[in-house]
């Protein structure tokens, strides 16, 4: 498999040359098989335990690069959605940025992604048709989801974790490159 | 080292620390507040619990230049009818034993019925699974919470 930064150097030179197509399969075949093959390289980030940890199967949140359920027992809560339960909100112990000290991993904002948005557990065919599905992706148009992987700070906690915690491949620029050109080349998803 | 000016149990506070200092060492070390207990240094067993602002907070993984203008309430410092409610309850069940954990315990107690008027069995396991107690008081903890909602009317 291609190494992810020069993948997303190609998903660059690539977003130049290929027109913005529909948030939809390509049906070039050629460009089906390059837009699922972007997917793949991204799919390396998106099934990484950095992301993983925090879109889980079910209301219980995982930690660490083995994804054992987290210490002590949180879940995703409902008001608002992703930030736990009352008399034990994430913000009880993580806090707006990684303290050595405790150990404790912290980010902007730190909280579950929504249950819609569960991708631990599932293909990477099925995580892709999720991400493109407004009813499931947090109603995000794909300029939207872009700007989100792109930029958003919680996201690019991913690339600098702290700890002994494996940052996700590549960096948060070279990611928001590949989806650009997954998005760009069809949006095309992997059957599996 | 750097001057914090903190706001603390309705006081104002000033300490010269460095500026990722836990602030349950600032609590402790500093300002003389031993309520608060160290347990484990990392976030997993909720013995440094304190209030920042209305989040129950555990103060080992918080460095003090993160508390902002945040409004900080320790053990020493809660009050209201919430407070008084667990009090009573903790002293009618008994629930301490060898009492260590119990500040924090009594913080995640009282967070929880602000936010939850009538809390279930599985609300106060959510809620204070994150406060262990080695002397296994669970029970009466569960058990107390539970009479402090029924006097707030919950």
């Amino acid at each position: 498999m291609m190494p992810i930064r020069r993948m997303a150097l190609l998903a660059l030179s690539a977003s130049v040359m290929v027109a913005a197509g529909a948030f939809g399969q390509s049906g070039d075949p050629q460009q089906a098989a390059r837009s699922i093959a972007l997917f793949r390289e991204a799919g390396k980030v998106l099934q990484h335990p950095r992301c993983l940890n925090c879109h889980p199967a079910g209301d219980r949140t995982t930690q660490t690069d083995r994804m054992t359920p987290h210490r002590p027992m949180v879940i995703r809560g409902a008001k608002p959605e992703g930030f736990g339960a009352p008399g034990l909100p994430c913000g009880a112990c993580h806090h707006a940025a990684n303290y050595d000290e405790s150990g404790v991993p912290g980010g902007p904002r730190w909280h579950l992604a929504p249950a819609s948005m569960a991708w631990a557990g599932r293909s990477l065919g099925e995580i892709c048709r999720q991400i493109k599905d407004p009813a499931r992706n947090g109603g995000l148009n794909m300029a939207d989801l872009l700007k989100h992987v792109s930029e958003n700070e919680l996201v690019g906690w991913a690339w600098a974790p702290g700890g002994k915690r494996t940052p996700a491949p590549g960096t948060q620029a070279e990611f928001g490159a590949l989806m650009r050109a997954w998005f760009e080349s069809g949006a095309a998803c992997p059957a599996e | 080292m750097a001057r914090f000016t903190l706001r603390l149990n309705a006081t104002t506070r000033s300490v010269d620390v460095d500026g990722d200092t836990p602030l349950l060492w600032v609590l402790r070390d500093d300002l003389g507040l031993t309520g608060t207990k160290f347990g484990c240094g990392a976030a997993l067993c909720g013995a440094c619990t304190v209030f920042l602002g209305d989040v129950p907070t555990r103060s080992c993984s918080l460095p003090v230049a993160a508390v902002g203008s945040g409004e900080i309430t320790t053990i020493e410092g809660v009050s209201g009818p919430v407070a008084a409610a667990v009090q009573r309850a903790w002293i009618a069940r008994d629930v301490p034993q060898c009492g260590y954990c119990q500040s924090g315990q009594i913080i995640s107690a009282i967070a929880l019925l602000k936010a939850i008027r009538k809390p279930s069995d599985r609300d106060i396991d959510l809620a204070m699974n994150g406060n262990l107690c080695r002397c296994a008081t669970y029970v009466r903890i569960r058990a107390a919470i539970h009479d402090a909602a029924r006097e707030l009317g919950g």
